[in-house]
């Protein structure tokens, strides 16, 4: 059955959206348009690309783009696309180009910043033709603006709009709380990159990781099974051992679905969000009082303090960006079309710190983000199921009602109410920003 | 006397040659019952195939060389396989309700190594298919395992899977071992 044509001023309300905001194919492409291809999307860190002419390919919206190291160490983020034909100009995802790209087809070649090497047979093919050598037609074009913040790299297909600091504005604490946490104030990537399909559309991810009501519920199974591992293993050990414990699988079991209001969200123009919770906790461990030391000794102890007792779980960077700052993780999200969504999921290294404080992180990123996650498949399965429900005509909207009307606006940002954790604040936010970038 | 001795070569030539087809035999039954367990969903079993501090490990890439410390797709010893395993048996595992199974051909069976007490290194290639929901996807790739002869059979110490798909992108996820 044909449809008329949405009008997207009606689709937003405070507490309330229509549901082709997620499943209609023509607002996927306006809004790769209008926000995608418009705001501040990460590309990558910059030790993914260490030596000159390193480059890893991503997409920003809709566009093939790829982020290289240049001789004089500065990072580009270019189309990849040669300017004679098209052609992409690296079909690997990640590699080294060597001194300069060149084209597989024709063999233009280019600096590592885009501009135009060499044409083959220039003079002779060229000469009184409008592709002179300083057309800048003739070169890769590059994306508007790059910024780098940290480390990491973002960049904005848009000649206009807030910098990139103006842009994250209270989300910069996901990057300054992941590096702050080493010795050294730096990190770096993990060399792998999981990645995982999500068949539903990017909206749905989003909303997910700040929505705290949902993982004593969707991730009951796990927890439920964790606990019972470890009762076991409590029972096994003998006297004045400590059984191993599955907590950050566990705790879905353990921490009653109430419990999780304890949580609280603050949210941010643009759409950003931030999750404060239970990761501010405090272990006393040999591993985590050797890191305390050695953090001790480089910030001082009043710094330390102030670094350590950061309280967050999650940040939002909206549209593009779902960071545990604690757990030094994150998961960019590339829309492939309105049904699909690739998440690329990363770890990073606290510079300086112990081995131990990296192993712990890591035991998170392999059992609860890698591919064979003991989590995410049902979150995975919720989504489909979202996506599937949202194309039917059994109701046009999706409902962001809980806690609507508690949530306290604070000069700029609007927290969700005391023990309101489970607050949909987060949704309401973030299709608040969507809404504002759609009317453009 | 020459004779004699051509006989006897002969004959443990024989016996040699038999000891290792019954090896190849009897690792080669083993390789196709661990995968026919899988195929049953009898996850128990499974695990019980597994030394007590056996591990099952699937690197993301074929350069890695240790479990210990680094990313990887699974790495699970028998304690994290009871957890996945009552995950998936957990009624309200929501993943696990739509109908899927599993389908394993295992094959290329080779000796890589075989120690005096019957301990072996074993290399092969499987080949798997799921289906879930309406979807079909495929896995495809070489397992190493590290077998410990014991008087019940071989136990396994270490299962390494090259999974020649691990590095292209995930449509959806895995949820029990390959």
């Amino acid at each position: 059955m044909l449809r008329e044509p949405i009008d997207l001023a009606k689709c937003v309300e405070p507490d309330r959206v229509r549901r082709e905001v997620y499943t209609d194919p023509q607002i996927f492409e306006l809004e790769m348009q209008r926000i995608h291809e418009q705001v501040w999307i990460y590309c990558g860190h910059e030790s993914q690309v260490p030596k000159a002419g390193d480059y890893y390919t991503l997409q920003i919206g809709r566009q093939p783009m790829l982020m290289v190291r240049g001789a004089d160490g500065k990072i580009s983020v270019l189309y990849n696309r040669c300017p004679h034909r098209g052609n992409m100009m690296v079909g690997d995802r990640h590699g080294n180009a060597g001194e300069f790209f060149r084209c597989s087809y024709h063999a233009w070649t280019f600096h590592h910043d885009g501009k135009l090497r060499q044409i083959p047979m220039y003079e002779s093919g060229y000469t009184g033709t409008r592709f002179t050598r300083d057309n800048p037609d003739c070169s890769m074009k590059k994306a508007a603006r790059v910024e780098v913040y940290r480390g990491f790299v973002f960049a904005s297909l848009a000649k206009d709009g807030p910098t990139l600091k103006e842009f994250l504005g209270p989300a910069l604490v996901a990057f300054d709380d992941m590096c702050d946490r080493s010795p050294e104030g730096e990190v770096e990537v993990v060399p792998n990159c999981f990645r995982v399909i999500q068949h539903s559309n990017w909206k749905i991810f989003l909303e997910n990781q700040l929505d705290a009501l949902h993982p004593s519920v969707t991730h009951q199974s796990t927890g439920r099974a964790a606990h019972n591992v470890e009762k076991e293993l409590e029972k096994k050990a003998k006297k004045g051992e400590t059984a191993l414990k599955y907590h950050m699988l566990s705790a879905f079991a353990t921490v009653t679905i109430d419990k999780w209001d304890n949580f609280q969200t603050i949210n941010y123009p643009h759409g950003h969000c931030v999750l404060t919770g239970y990761m501010g906790l405090r272990p006393q461990d040999p591993d985590t009082l050797a890191y305390d030391k050695i953090m001790i000794k480089a910030y001082g102890q009043k710094r330390f303090e102030e670094i350590v007792g950061v309280n967050i779980h999650h940040v939002i960077v909206y549209p593009g960006l779902s960071v545990q700052s604690p757990l030094q993780q994150l998961r960019a999200i590339r829309p492939l079309g309105v049904d699909r969504t690739l998440t690329e999921i990363w770890h990073f290294r606290l510079k300086g710190a112990p081995e131990a404080i990296y192993r712990r992180s890591l035991a998170y990123y392999n059992l609860v983000n890698s591919p064979a996650t003991l989590v995410n498949a049902d979150d995975l399965e919720n989504f489909w199921k979202c996506h599937q429900g949202l194309s039917s005509d059994g109701g046009d909207w999706v409902t962001f009602g809980r806690h609507f009307g508690h949530d306290i606006d604070k000069d700029g940002h609007v927290e969700s109410a005391p023990n309101c954790g489970t607050s949909e604040a987060p949704m309401r936010n973030q299709m608040k920003a969507w809404a504002e970038y759609m009317r453009a | 006397m020459l004779k004699r001795l051509k006989k006897t070569v002969k004959k443990r030539l024989k016996a040699a040659v038999d000891g290792q087809h019954s090896v190849q035999h009897a690792v080669e039954q083993f390789l196709y019952h661990q995968a026919d367990l899988l195929d049953r969903k009898e996850w128990e079993r499974w695990i019980g195939l597994f030394a007590d501090d056996g591990i099952y490990w699937m690197p993301p890439e074929p350069s890695y060389t240790t479990w210990d410390g680094t990313p990887a797709i699974f790495a699970e010893d028998k304690n994290l396989m009871r957890v996945r395993m009552g995950r998936v048996l957990h009624p309200d595992a929501w993943s696990q309700r739509p109908l899927w199974g599993t389908n394993h051909v295992v094959s290329n069976v080779i000796l890589e190594k075989s120690q005096p007490n019957g301990d072996l290194v074993v290399r092969s290639r499987f080949h798997m298919l799921e289906l879930r929901r309406d979807d079909v996807r495929h896995f495809a790739g070489a397992y190493l395992h590290h077998l410990k002869k014991t008087q019940e059979g071989y136990r396994i110490k270490l299962q390494r899977v090259d999974m020649t798909n691990a590095q292209a992108a995930y449509d959806y996820v895995l949820q029990v071992w390959v």
